[in-house]
């Protein structure tokens, strides 16, 4: 078939719509006699709840109802459902919908006060009067698994509540072996995704038609409609979950269930009023999961040219309060950790570990910016070491073209063997390097420094695990009026499925992109599927649309040939029309096809599968796909201030087949500037009491447009052979190599006056200043 | 993040906004740009019974040329003064410094009243005013009286401002002959300064003849440090010159630590910035203003 716009820079076909204010968020769901939710949460991040008084709260006027455990059903005053079990995990503990007795962190749900609007709920949250006894806060990771901490959970005797180790080849005989082993520190410290649209649930119950339905800023619609059908006690055919435009996911919008996804529809189904929550940021900040912290102790034994032996990782993983998600983000971060390298011999283990802190849960990235900075300071010692150049060292580890698929050795995320299906990691790297000028950069920097300025290059490459199964699905149809509806099972967070879907689609049936309406994130639409996350939409549900779309495209033909009284191979799919090659009199509309695929009397032939012209299909993959790249940047230091300017930052990606490189460097631009934030501005600070200390945008430093520089990218395309669209995901990629490159970077500037090492991040002004001053 | 309940009013002259003031006094709130106390207001930190809100008393709202001297009425906007040709040519710390007030939509909304009744330590006009030597001009059923921007900012958040006082009018002489710097630090484009600076030296036959210095983000109010003024009286400047005050400075000041920086940090920014504005406002001393704000330090 020809593409006409698959590969192209299609404009988006949401962008209109978004840009002119005319989204649909759930904060624009006005459902009449809407009541309001507010939830008090825990101002401590460890105590026993001795009593609460709402008497107060449910007298002033304007209060319909206030719930605290105690008023819960049995079902929602259990522990909330264990999302991704692991025969390693072995205290799987859950968050609740409302505190039972104990509070684990600041932000913990205690009680929920629905009323006639948002300000009088506020009011009563005031009037709520909750007796706490305070217990002993565990903050810090490591004090968390010393033998003396403060227990997370009383009935558990540690904090540690998984002990996982994965091995690849002989670790021991390859340190033995080594000309060289040297040993790092690394530390990652916590952030937060901060969507710029937050949390929020309406819910409305029809209580004559026994029909729920919820608008749910969430990444997984679905799994939504399914969990509460069972909670709740419906039918899932009663429930119907609605994602509607999400202003940001990035991972933590999946969680099944924060504690008002149940309380705003349980509300709605006992006081028969839709009810809608709101989160604010401050909320925000303390309710919704974060992410990032992690401590690794690393090893490498390389050869004596640079020829990596065997790594070693063994880390700390703070989960929070509560594990809802199991242990995803830790697997990612070893698996992610062996990037593009060759590494015969490889040992990674984690413990992971509560702390009375909010839960963590997968953020763009997940665990792979840790293994990639992990890695990448290892590649960096080594070059120092022994001396060699730093991008020397990097080629001759790097696994070549010529070993794909190469079996890493390890179990991903998805449970299948981490199986690199194509890439070329090397072009990719020259590519990166020609980019930003490494070449000439020894005359650069030396130029630079006779001007008295600091100005350092970082470069590093990594891996990226996404398009995971199980699976995803699809639903084509072509309407009586000719336009093209397709409905999908996956939610969108801003990645351009309205367009790249439609690109798929408007191919298969040369029909114009905006003649074909995307539906995101309905249940009521598609009823299987699984969300948005780990760079999958793209690769399993994109997969599933040209399947579903290449179904109806055979459908029209067949359909045809029966009203055109020709056969199927005499015909021909062109502009929307279908015709007998050679006669352009003997021809039919798509909407024609629509029209005579569902007749009113006779009969429907048994291989038209089911009437009108419609398919839906679903792509399964076997297992992941991995993209690559290369980032690089130019980075200025104030030595006097430690204040740092980024002067070029360069990208090389490979994702496989590219659907739309406009909308691929949007995912690419932004990530970058969510990795410029992990490596310099963002760090949520917690006291030792487990204080959440940054609790708005003026102490929590998203980076602004002002901070982030022109990102130039350029892409490599190695085909994934494990989907029939060659795809591979992409979502992550921008954010994953920051920090390491960052690090590399500022090292460069400055030495050799100050030779300061880097093994923790974020940085600081503040903290590289201190760094320079300690030379 | 809902304010909780208030009263609200909206006087339209001076005279109607201080009685308001006068009725209510402490129990009061004065809504002027509103970029601090809405979102006070929002986290219920503050919760006044009445918001007296000056948005609609247009008298408020100049920019007066009068004998050596600037007066800018309390609700003038932020943006308003750095696109003042007056202000550009008469008080070039003041259009330096504005630049580094949050970003364009804050200035739009943020008053120059406001940031100095506020009175944030990190902010940089109440650093501006004391560099320059500004006078503060305040209004009650009472009368009306002026105070000094050193006795004006008392400490952390708190003013000279009695209960029922409003600020009217900021009085700045012009100092277009002098030569000015305003630099800081601050973590992001916009954000409140760890450290910042507003320079201003009077040069006469190659030396110096004045030199103000006032620091922001350092304190609990703009600090003045008097002794690293003197090095430089009398003298032609040069860079021992700049790196001596630079050691004053970081030796005198006593800043308090935070999540964004140490104190110890403070101190030595504070040093080193002090050394660049110096030069900066010498260069500019010596000939026709010239905009060359160093850009490794420029976060306006």
């Amino acid at each position: 078939m020809a593409t006409r716009y698959f590969g192209a820079r299609v404009k988006r076909n949401e962008d209109p719509r978004l840009l002119t204010g005319r989204g649909m968020f759930v904060d624009d769901v006005q459902p009449t006699g809407v009541v309001h939710g507010a939830v008090l949460r825990s101002p401590h991040a460890h105590a026993r709840i001795r009593s609460i008084d709402v008497a107060m709260a449910a007298a002033l006027p304007g209060v319909v109802a206030v719930y605290t455990h105690a008023d819960l059903p049995a079902t929602l005053a259990a522990p909330l459902p264990k999302l991704i079990p692991h025969p390693a995990l072995i205290h799987h503990k859950t968050q609740y919908a409302l505190a039972p007795g104990i509070v684990r962190h600041v932000g913990e749900a205690v009680a929920f006060v629905v009323a006639d609007s948002r300000y009088v709920a506020e009011d009563a949250l005031d009037l709520i009067d909750v007796d706490y006894e305070p217990l002993a806060a565990v903050v810090d990771l490591e004090a968390a698994v010393a033998p003396d901490s403060p227990l997370v959970h009383d009935d558990m005797d540690t904090n540690v509540c998984a002990h996982y180790t994965q091995r690849v080849g002989d670790i021991e005989a390859a340190f033995a072996r080594a000309a060289h082993v040297f040993t790092e520190r690394f530390t990652v410290d916590r952030g937060t995704a901060a969507p710029m649209e937050c949390r929020g649930v309406v819910a409305q119950w029809d209580h004559k038609m026994r029909q729920l339905t919820v608008w749910d800023s969430t990444q997984a619609p679905i799994p939504i409609r399914n969990g509460l059908a069972r909670l709740l006690d419906l039918p899932q055919a009663s429930v119907r979950v609605i994602a509607p435009d999400v202003g940001g996911g990035f991972g933590p919008k999946i969680m099944m269930f924060y504690p008002e996804e149940v309380l705003v529809p349980y509300a709605a189904m006992q006081l028969r009023r839709p009810v809608k929550w709101i989160e604010d940021r401050r909320e925000n900040f303390a309710a919704m999961n974060q992410e990032r912290e992690q401590i690794h102790d690393a090893q490498i034994a390389v050869d004596a040219d640079g020829g990596i032996l065997g790594v070693k990782t063994v880390f700390l993983y703070d989960s929070g309060a509560y594990i809802p998600y199991g242990i995803i983000v830790p697997i990612v971060a070893s698996t992610t950790l062996p990037g593009p390298y060759r590494i015969p011999n490889y040992h990674c283990e984690f413990q992971a570990v509560f702390t009375n802190k909010t839960i963590v849960s997968p953020y763009r990235g997940a665990g792979r910016p840790h293994g990639v900075f992990v890695m990448e300071r290892l590649m960096d010692r080594v070059a120092r070491e022994l001396n060699l150049d730093r991008t020397e060292v990097r080629r001759r580890n790097f696994i070549q073209n010529d070993e794909f698929p190469y079996d890493v050795g390890l179990i991903y995320q998805d449970n299948a063997p981490l199986i690199y299906d194509s890439g070329n990691y090397p072009a990719v790297f020259a590519r990166a390097l020609e980019m930003i000028g490494y070449e000439r950069w020894p005359e650069q920097r030396a130029r630079y420094r006779r001007d008295g300025r600091h100005v350092g290059l970082g470069v590093a490459s990594y891996v990226e695990g996404g398009g995971i199964g199980p699976y995803e699905g699809c639903r084509v149809t072509v309407e009586p009026s000719g336009k093209v509806h397709a409905a999908t099972s996956v939610g969108t967070q801003g990645q351009g499925h309205f367009t790249s879907f439609a690109q798929i689609i408007a191919d298969a049936l040369t029909v114009p992109v905006e003649d074909v309406v995307i539906t995101t994130g309905d249940s009521g639409a598609m009823s299987w599927g699984t969300g948005t996350f780990a760079s999958r939409a793209a690769v399993v549900a994109g997969n599933a649309v040209a399947l579903a779309a290449q179904a109806v495209r055979e459908k029209a033909l067949k359909v045809a040939a029966t009203t055109l009284e020709a056969r199927v191979d005499d015909l021909e799919l062109r502009d929307g029309q279908v015709s007998v090659r050679g006669s352009t009199e003997r021809s039919l509309s798509l909407a024609k096809i629509a029209v005579a695929a569902n007749p009113l009397r006779g009969t429907i032939p048994q291989d038209w599968e089911q009437p009108g012209l419609e398919a839906s299909r679903f792509f399964a993959p076997p297992r992941g796909t991995f993209a690559g790249g290369t980032h690089a940047a130019i980075v200025e230091v104030d030595v006097a201030t430690g204040m740092i300017k980024i002067l070029k930052y360069v990208v090389v990606h490979d994702c496989g087949t590219i659907i739309n490189p406009m909308i691929l460097e949007g995912q690419i631009r932004g990530g970058v500037a969510q990795g410029i934030g992990n490596a310099f501005y963002e760090k949520l600070i917690y006291d030792e009491n487990g204080q959440l200390l940054t609790q708005t945008f003026m102490d929590y430093l998203l980076p602004t447009a002002m901070e982030i520089p022109e990102v130039e990218i350029d892409h490599i395309e190695t085909p994934s052979p494990l989907n029939p669209l060659g795809v591979k995901g992409a979502g992550e990629a921008g954010v994953i190599p920051v920090p390491a490159v960052f690090a590399q970077a500022l090292e460069d500037a400055l030495q050799p006056e100050y030779p300061i090492r880097i093994s923790q991040m974020p940085l600081s002004p503040n903290l590289l200043l201190q760094m320079i001053q300690r030379q | 993040m809902k304010p909780a309940p208030f009263q609200y009013a909206a006087p339209e002259t001076v005279d109607e906004a201080v009685m308001l003031l006068s009725e209510y006094g402490r129990d009061g709130k004065i809504l002027a740009g509103g970029q601090s106390l809405v979102p006070l207001l929002a986290m219920r930190l503050a919760r006044p019974s009445v918001l007296i809100d000056l948005n609609r008393i247009a008298e408020l709202d100049y920019i007066r040329q009068t004998d050596g001297e600037v007066a800018i009425g309390a609700m003038t906007r932020q943006r308003t003064i750095e696109r003042s040709g007056e202000v550009r040519e008469h008080l070039p710390l003041w259009w330096e410094a504005v630049r580094y007030v949050g970003h364009p939509q804050i200035r739009n909304r943020g008053t120059v009243g406001g940031s100095l009744a506020h009175a944030d330590p990190s902010a940089e006009l109440p650093a501006a005013a004391a560099a320059t030597g500004a006078t503060l001009v305040t209004r009650s059923t009472r009368g009306e009286r002026t105070v000094s921007a050193e006795g004006f900012f008392l400490s952390y958040l708190a003013t000279a401002l009695e209960p029922d006082e409003l600020l009217v009018e900021v009085r700045i002489p012009a100092h277009a002959r002098a030569g000015t710097a305003f630099l800081e630090v601050a973590r992001r484009h916009g954000d409140y300064a760890l450290a910042g600076v507003a320079a201003m030296v009077t040069m006469r036959d190659g030396r110096c003849e004045a030199v103000r210095l006032a620091f922001t983000g350092v304190g609990p109010v703009p600090v003045r440090v008097a002794e690293a003024e003197e090095p430089l009286i009398g003298r032609r400047p040069e860079e021992s010159v700049y790196a001596e005050i630079a050691r004053i400075v970081a030796g005198r000041l006593d800043p308090d630590s935070d999540i964004h920086a140490s104190a110890a940090y403070r101190k030595d920014v504070a040093g080193v910035l002090t050394a660049r504005a110096l030069a900066l406002a010498v260069s500019r001393a010596q000939e026709p203003m010239a905009d060359s704000r160093s850009s490794m330090v420029d976060h306006g």
